[in-house]
């Protein structure tokens, strides 16, 4: 396999998830990559489609989702044509993902030390005490105290943070070449967020893993992303390297956010928050999906297709006028 | 643990002690005068004044309550004026039948009802969900008395699979050795077969009654239990680690699921006791239920006050036992008791 193409390509992703109130079009025709070993961020609101792309990535919809269209292409397999049990085999072995809010995303009846030698025992081919062994090894590395206590505790004697270091363990435990993190802070007090996302980064250099660091907060992803891919409304708005997009924003909504991030210097003042909301994706719904929200707009932005523009190499933005 | 069977037991307590009020109440509220019936039909006035005598029935209903619990607390729970024997010693000697015919019931229950809410969980709107679903609202609308006659009918007078519905055995077979009480149990312990099967044969059909109306109510709770769990965050992230679609099922979702279910099962073993009774008359089984019953029709009072006593306790121990099995599958139980 050659490492200068991409470990993970994303391309013309489109989900929709049928509802009572008609078909939601949670996210239409995305398109980004992840290099190896690179760690991409991606941001927006809620509802914006980050959750959504990274569950579809890993095949793990809700029932009432679906993939409509596009192709999910992980070390140069399209995991969208394969079947279940490809995925299978790709999840939790080089493909994992952690998740928000880690004190439910745990088997509440199963001690954490059992549930990750599960990881273990499936993927790694260790049986016996060697897979405890390694369970343990992980509690360790992810630097828990007491491994041996804590193998044996349950998800409710732990705390949020110490949950998600055990997630963490799972996830990492077969050495996976791309983590998703989808929201793996959120809900964490501020020391342990910081704690968290460190532990996260240092698995990602020592270890070579890409990592695909989904937020609403840009200011996390804006310290430990290479790449910011920015999503609002089920679109890739715009995306670039983390420095230039803090520097020259192209795409409004992007500039919006940015202006709205506390920074350090800023008063509350400063801040400015961005108009109105998600639209309702449901229906007919405009090309540009930011296009009521945004002040710039002018009449060619309601004529289709969307354009998605390479103003320099490496940063696209979907916009008829672009900053 | 046994602080806390010991804290379930003293809080089970008032109910029993109300279960003894209400008991002793109702019987009295019975209509039909105990005396009168034993006298006779050609007793004098006389002869029924002595024998109300003789059975406390002239004093007042505190004094009778009084004898009652004193009674209670020797353990003694009266005579039966048909048999002339201690209450206590015919309802043991009885409960073994009752109890066989009921484990027998909920195991049969339980091991076509929880497949069935599992794979009607792990694939909804598959042939077997609705098929679940048809049994489901077929066990819940057929009265239990219709089943039993019905299958009587068809395969005892129809067919001539099943033995006729004449007792734990046909007459002229002899009853194993009474170790456990339970025929099924006595008969292998004994090393016999053919009276093993002898027995197995006479418990079918009084097992499928009971066992059918039971089924759909274990079902349902399974199906949903099961649907819940799936969706839940937990079973993503287990998801999200590529486990094995058996280690997802069994490992991770049944036992989470098992907790309501369990629930649901005490509340199942304690209506399987109450329909007992029925089950009991149409099979003619020598059981708690039918004699019970046949005491309420002759006014004997302490038959039917020892019974319904008995099912209490019954009652109380189960869901004791149910608090226990809840410890054992939850840790988060476990420490909050």
């Amino acid at each position: 396999m050659s490492e200068t193409a991409p470990l993970l390509t994303v391309e013309d992703l489109s989900v929709e998830f049928r509802t009572r109130d008609g078909i939601v079009r949670a996210v239409d025709r995305v398109s980004f990559d992840v290099r190896w070993g690179e760690t991409v961020g991606v941001v927006g609101e809620s509802g914006s489609g980050k959750s959504v792309t990274a569950l579809a990535i890993m095949g793990l919809l809700h029932p009432a989702g679906r993939v409509t269209d596009g192709r999910v292409i992980f070390r140069g397999v399209d995991l969208l044509a394969g079947g279940e049990g490809q995925r299978r085999r790709y999840r939790g072995r080089e493909l994992s993902m952690i998740f928000q809010s880690p004190r439910t995303a745990l088997n509440p009846i199963r001690p954490v030390g059992k549930q990750i030698e599960d990881v273990v025992r499936r993927h790694a081919d260790l049986a016996g005490t060697r897979a405890r062994d390694r369970a343990l090894g992980l509690l360790a590395e992810v630097q828990i105290p007491d491994p041996g206590r804590s193998y044996q505790a349950y998800p409710f004697e732990l705390s949020g943070g110490v949950c998600q270091r055990v997630m963490i363990a799972m996830a990492v435990a077969c050495v996976p070449a791309l983590l998703i993190a989808d929201e793996p802070a959120t809900g964490l007090d501020v020391t342990t967020q910081a704690a968290i996302l460190d532990l996260l980064k240092q698995f990602a250099q020592e270890r070579r893993m890409a990592t695909l660091l989904i937020s609403h907060d840009l200011a996390v992803i804006g310290e430990r992303s290479d790449r910011i891919v920015v999503m609002h409304a089920g679109h890739v708005v715009e995306m670039a390297r983390t420095a230039e997009l803090f520097r020259a924003p192209r795409h409004p909504y992007t500039a919006r956010l940015i202006a709205s991030t506390p920074r350090p210097g800023a008063t509350l003042g400063d801040l400015k928050p961005i108009p109105g909301g998600v639209p309702d994706l449901r229906g007919n719904l405009p090309p540009c999906r930011y296009r009521a929200r945004c002040d710039r707009a002018i009449p060619a932005c309601d004529e289709p297709p969307l354009p998605r523009v390479e103003l320099t190499p490496g940063h696209t933005v979907a916009c008829r006028v672009p900053l | 643990m046994l602080r806390m069977i010991g804290r379930r037991l003293a809080i089970a307590t008032p109910g029993i002690i109300g279960v003894i009020v209400v008991t002793f109440l109702l019987n009295r509220a019975l209509p039909g005068d105990p005396a009168a019936y034993f006298a006779g039909p050609a007793a004098t006035r006389q002869a029924i004044e002595e024998i109300r005598v003789k059975l406390g029935l002239d004093r007042s209903l505190p004094e009778q309550f009084a004898l009652f619990v004193r009674d209670l607390a020797r353990g003694e729970l009266g005579t039966s004026l048909t048999s002339g024997q201690p209450v206590l010693a015919e309802l043991l000697a009885r409960l073994p039948a009752s109890l066989e015919l009921t484990l027998c019931a909920l195991l049969f229950a339980v091991a076509v009802a929880l497949p069935l809410g599992i794979l009607a969980a792990a694939r909804p709107g598959s042939w077997i969900d609705h098929l679940t679903r048809v049994i489901v609202t077929a066990g819940n609308s057929l009265p239990i008395f219709f089943t039993g006659l019905l299958l009587v009918y068809v395969f005892y007078y129809l067919l001539g699979l099943a033995p006729p519905p004449l007792g734990r055995l046909d007459p002229f077979a002899s009853a194993p050795r009474t170790v456990t009480g339970a025929y099924l149990i006595d008969s292998l312990l004994m090393g016999d077969p053919a009276l093993f099967w002898a027995s197995a044969r006479q418990m079918i059909l009084p097992t499928l009654t009971l066992g059918v109306a039971v089924l759909a109510p274990i079902a349902r709770m399974t199906r949903a239990a099961m649907l819940g769990v799936l969706s839940s965050d937990f079973m993503r992230t287990a998801r999200a680690s590529g486990l094995s679609p058996a280690t997802l099922l069994y490992v991770y979702a049944l036992r989470n699921a098992l907790l309501p279910v369990l629930t649901s099962l005490g509340g199942v073993f304690s209506f399987l006791l109450g329909v007992n009774v029925v089950v009991e008359k149409i099979f003619a089984w020598p059981g708690i239920g039918s004699y019970a019953l046949e005491a309420v029709l002759a006014s004997d009072y302490a038959p039917v006050q020892g019974y319904v006593l008995m099912m209490a306790s019954l009652y109380v121990l189960l869901n004791l036992l149910i608090d226990v099995l809840y410890g054992v599958i939850d840790p988060r139980i476990r420490i909050e008791t």
